[in-house]
């Protein structure tokens, strides 16, 4: 009997064996991993102060001078240094607004679906509502009281996009939640909160971890709408979206400036979606594949 | 170390069913009327019977008699919106459960009574391990440290007669097979010593053998904790090995009640007898079918006015389409509701 017991590792080894299968989700795991890397240790990659100005070093194309490997910008400054620092930044936001995105919606969604009734009409009406509101005009709206800080731009694109996490999580709990062993743990006399937060919500550990990834990528993006549109990260701190921002006057004679921070928004945000896509389809156990 | 728990003595199969000890589950008059309009369906219909320490009570009928939801509401169970229609008396140990919060009511779950499902595939939670799901009760409950916990859930595995408790209790359930995670599920539910375990079918979703088995441990962990066990399935067979007394029941009552001895060899009420008849028997005839009891259970709506059962019945009077039989005492062990017993 006690060769039938596999051990615990068997279901991570399976995960792992079925997100192997999916090139691109490697590829996009690969393009994560680097740029967390780059982003953890930006201050050691970056070959010049991202702050220090030389109007003497204005426009410097990328490949023609070693210090400046992908040339400066129109205030002489190290592209490269700043692409660094300026992921540092943005990353950030994307990781502080996923979390905060995911406690959020978790919560809400697991409420709704497991007291129902009332409770549950009332914060299904509600994410409604918001969803009613087209993101960007909700954050600009809240962006122009709050004085734009990193940690206030975070929150505000976090609490602006719960709303799809609370939906797919109550979808699941309702199914959850009608399964036998919630009513076994009634039976063994846990509370209401326990059984959300104990049983259900480790049950629903896999679609909130897709929709965590998916929404870094969202909010990086979001980062750089704001910051594009100049409420997000304020200058002379570097992020991809203001670095943007600043190119927009000079696209027509050095397109680089815009095309690079461009590049790193679309890579971080695509590395994301991969990572997602991947994850999802390992951790979905309908997916049955052969060993 | 069960050193804590006074065990009662294992009861005599045939023990007479009278006794002066208050017994330790009263239910008086049970009913859940299920309002479906413009019906009202009378699911579980005025149920009454006593547990004494240490016994095992069959519940014994069809689908559709009943008996999941009168556990169910027994131990409070039932979501809304059937949550607030049990109606009469659960003495537990004289308290009256209907009459409890919802917060006392948690307390006394798991730790005074206890159940465990039909299905041990789904009831334990997918991602807990096996000991984390029987020490969890044991901390709540009796307030035990993590560390202590853990070894009373590895001191159950091994009671349930689990080979290997301390892998086990790492693992996860979808590395066991159906017996051992019934094993296991009645390994949670006793953790805590509850003075009273409800059964629902804990051996229909498994095979034969195991069946056996699962049958064989909750006997003998009722001789070594003296826990009452209501026993409910639609399997005489496992009634036969396993209960000390028998109810049966049929479109939400209680049509006899018997100690398993009698039930089998002089059951009185016609239903009883049907159900009985149509047993298949290895030394019966093959060539003659086996006998069946003609018809259907009534529906909820079509229920008629006096007897549930009179329909099919055929020792049916008169009397019995008019007015519905109360449980009447036979003999001091022998109760049924018919207006026309068979002879004992």
């Amino acid at each position: 009997m006690s060769a039938a017991i596999a051990t615990p590792e068997g279901q991570a080894a399976r995960v792992w064996k079925r997100f192997r299968r999916h090139r691109l989700a490697l590829a996009g795991a690969l393009v994560v991993a680097l740029l967390l890397a780059s982003a953890l240790f930006a201050p050691l990659l970056a070959p010049q102060d991202p702050t220090l100005l030389d109007t003497a070093l204005r426009f410097r194309a990328p490949f023609t001078d070693w210090r400046f490997p992908l040339g400066t910008d129109e205030l002489g400054r190290d592209t490269l240094s700043r692409l660094l620092h300026g992921g540092r930044v943005s990353l950030t936001v994307g990781l502080v607004a996923m979390v905060t995105t995911v406690m959020t919606g978790a919560l809400i969604g697991i409420a709704a679906g497991y007291l129902g009734g009332i409770a549950d009409t009332l914060l299904m009406r509600f994410v409604d509502t918001m969803l009613c509101f087209p993101q960007v005009f909700l954050l600009l709206v809240v962006a122009a009281f709050v004085p734009p800080t990193l940690l206030s731009i975070s929150l505000v694109i976090g609490l602006t996009s719960w709303m799809e996490v609370s939906r797919i999580v109550r979808a699941e709990i309702l199914h959850l939640k009608e399964q036998d062993f919630v009513a076994a743990a009634r039976a063994l006399g846990a509370s209401r909160s326990r059984i959300m937060l104990r049983e259900l919500l480790p049950n629903a550990a896999a679609p909130i971890l897709v929709a965590a990834t998916l929404k870094v990528a969202s909010a990086v993006l979001m980062e750089s709408y704001i910051s594009y549109l100049g409420y997000g990260v304020q200058p002379p701190l570097a992020s991809w979206g203001n670095m943007l921002t600043n190119a927009q006057g000079y696209f027509d004679t050095v397109p680089w400036l815009a095309i690079l921070p461009g590049a790193a928004i679309t890579l971080t945000v695509m590395g994301f979606n991969f990572l997602g896509d991947g994850l999802r389809d390992a951790l979905d156990p309908r997916l049955r594949m052969d060993p | 170390m069960l050193g804590s728990v006074t065990a009662t003595a294992p009861l005599p199969r045939d023990a007479p069913v009278l006794s002066v000890e208050a017994p330790l589950l009263s239910v008086r008059d049970l009913t859940v009327h299920i309002p479906v309009p413009p019906h009202v369906l009378r699911a579980v219909d005025g149920i009454t019977f006593d547990l004494r320490r240490g016994e095992t009570l069959g519940l014994v009928g069809e689908s559709g008699s009943g008996k999941t939801l009168t556990a169910l509401a027994l131990m409070r169970l039932l979501e809304p919106p059937l949550a607030d229609l049990p109606r009469g008396e659960v003495l537990l140990e004289g308290t009256d459960l209907m009459r409890l919060s919802e917060v006392d009511m948690s307390a006394l779950r798991g730790r005074a009574l206890s159940m465990v499902f039909q299905e041990p595939m789904t009831s334990l939670n997918p991602v807990m391990t096996v000991g984390r799901q029987i020490a969890e009760p044991v901390v709540r409950h009796l307030g035990l440290s993590t560390r202590a916990a853990a070894a009373r859930a590895q001191e159950m595995l091994r009671l349930v007669g689990i080979p290997d408790p301390a892998r086990v209790a790492g693992a996860y359930p979808h590395l066991m097979s159906g017996g051992m995670r019934q094993r296991a599920m009645i390994a949670i539910a006793l953790a805590c010593r509850p003075s009273l375990l409800i059964a629902d079918e804990p051996t229909t979703a498994l095979d034969v053998t195991v069946q056996a088995q699962i049958l064989d441990l909750l006997a003998e962990l009722q001789r070594e904790m003296g826990s009452a066990i209501l026993l409910i399935t639609h399997d005489l067979a496992v009634i036969a090995e396993t209960a000390h007394r028998v109810a049966v029941m049929y479109a939400g009552r209680i049509v006899e009640e018997a100690p398993v001895g009698s039930l089998f060899t002089a059951p009185r009420h016609p239903y009883t007898r049907g159900l009985l008849a149509s047993i298949p028997r290895i030394e019966r005839n093959p060539a003659a079918t086996l006998p069946e009891i003609p018809g259907m259970v009534p529906g909820p709506a079509e229920r008629p006015a006096g007897c549930a059962f009179a329909p099919r019945c055929g020792r049916a009077l008169p009397r019995c389409a008019e007015e519905a039989p109360p449980l009447a005492i036979l003999t001091p062990a022998h109760r049924a509701a018919c207006w026309n017993p068979a002879d004992g």
